[in-house]
């Protein structure tokens, strides 16, 4: 595995993986990315991801094929994904590549991707019964 | 040398003219044309009432265009110089398109007064060819160069004016307006062109960024008709919003609109559509949790 230090940071949140993605990422580090999320939410257990391209600028076909994929790959491990803080000129090239009608859940920021989850992720209630942790 | 007959007062005038140097033509034909000014230009303006040209314009406005128009089109044959011709078809172009003179109106007089002063030409010349061909000779270009000044001034004038118009039409453009917290509005009003459409939708989703609004509400009310790619650009307008994270809803489609998106196949399935903008107000505050009450009846005035 590529042991370069990541451009992504993936943080637990409760019950939800916060992945910040700080900088365009080639081919190579999206597929990183996409396998590092993937293994985690498996580890922490997490119901929800959130992923933040806020910092993002331009957003190739690639990587909205990977967001798209991640999203598929979470569901099928039980998590929901939200992708937040795509910028007015992403969501317009995304739209323009054709991937503005994938199904995957946006959100305006962290704040209402978190909000989103909240109303999205049913609580586990064997877990909750004990202390709100899984 | 032949005499002159059928213009009785212009017998006299040009006793040698077929010796005369061919540059002389010119300035005697305009000698010619100024002389016989009331008579021409009468024929002229019967000629348009004829062809029911510039009906837009009462007989007064008509009588002093066309005696101007007439003065300036003699001035340009003797002086060759079509600048001022230029500046004249500008003025009076500035003054008749907001009348609704239509471009084949113009074009039409000036053709008319060509050929009015061609006939009379002829008749002045008929009972000599050689001297008849030389005069047109001179004649004709220097008419056509005329026609052409006058058109293409005019067609100028008025691509001024359109200009003008759209970029009135860019300043009216798009506000994208804020009426509750998370809730903006958009009211398109005017035709929507490729540019505009353009604009719109980075004004909207710029507009979502910094208000931070989950719910837009686009009210094409005002909209007279869209094409194909301007509906497809409404729909990816809808599919950008989406994805930063607010949903979109589009009130008052008229029928025209409904029937020419239905028609041109345009998917809007995922489209939220309300009939006008309260419905989509409305509709915009269930969905934000909104609930409006009246307090209480309002008082009677």
């Amino acid at each position: 595995m590529n042991q370069d230090p990541a451009l992504v940071s993936i943080m637990r949140q409760g019950p939800y993986l916060i992945a910040s993605i700080h900088t365009a990422l080639d081919d190579s580090q999206m597929v990183r990315f996409q396998h590092d999320l993937v293994d985690k939410i498996g580890r922490h257990r997490s119901r929800g991801v959130i992923i933040d391209v806020a910092a993002l600028d331009v957003l190739d076909s690639f990587g909205s094929k990977t967001l798209r994929n991640i999203a598929e790959m979470a569901r099928l491990r039980g998590a929901q994904t939200v992708v937040v803080g795509i910028q007015p000129d992403v969501a317009l090239a995304m739209v323009l590549l054709g991937m503005g009608t994938v199904q995957v859940e946006t959100a305006l920021d962290l704040e209402e991707g978190l909000a989103y989850l909240d109303d999205a992720v049913a609580p586990r209630a064997a877990v909750d019964a004990r202390d709100g942790r899984p | 040398m032949n005499t002159e007959t059928t213009l009785s007062d212009a017998a006299g005038d040009f006793p040698t003219l077929d010796r005369q140097d061919e540059e002389q033509l010119l300035p005697q034909l305009v000698a010619h044309l100024r002389e016989h000014r009331t008579r021409l230009r009468q024929e002229w303006a019967g000629r348009i009432g004829d062809t029911r040209l510039l009906h837009a314009m009462t007989p007064q406005e008509m009588a002093a265009e066309t005696t101007s128009v007439y003065d300036n089109y003699v001035e340009v044959l003797e002086t060759g110089s079509v600048e001022a011709l230029q500046r004249y078809a500008r003025d009076l172009s500035e003054r008749i398109i907001p009348r609704g003179v239509e471009t084949h109106e113009v074009v039409g007089i000036v053709l008319l007064l060509r050929d009015v002063l061609a006939r009379s030409l002829f008749e002045k010349y008929q009972r000599d060819f050689g001297l008849l061909n030389r005069v047109l000779d001179a004649y004709e270009p220097a008419a056509n160069r005329i026609a052409n000044t006058v058109a293409v001034s005019f067609v100028e004038e008025r691509e001024r004016v359109i200009r003008q118009q759209q970029d009135a039409i860019r300043e009216l453009s798009t506000p994208v307006l804020p009426v509750r917290e998370r809730l903006l509005i958009l009211p398109i009003i005017g035709v929507l062109d490729r540019e505009r459409a353009r604009q719109l939708t980075e004004q909207l989703l710029t507009g979502i960024r910094t208000h931070r609004a989950k719910v837009v509400v686009i009210d094409i009310t005002g909209a007279p008709a869209v094409d194909a790619t301007v509906a497809n650009h409404l729909v990816q307008t809808v599919d950008a919003s989406r994805l930063m994270g607010a949903s979109v809803i589009i009130t008052g489609l008229s029928p025209e609109i409904a029937q020419t998106l239905v028609t041109l196949g345009v998917d809007l399935s995922k489209m939220n559509t309300i009939g006008d903008l309260q419905g989509g107000l409305e509709e915009a505050e269930r969905l934000l949790g909104y609930t409006v009450t009246r307090q209480e009846a309002p008082a009677p005035r």
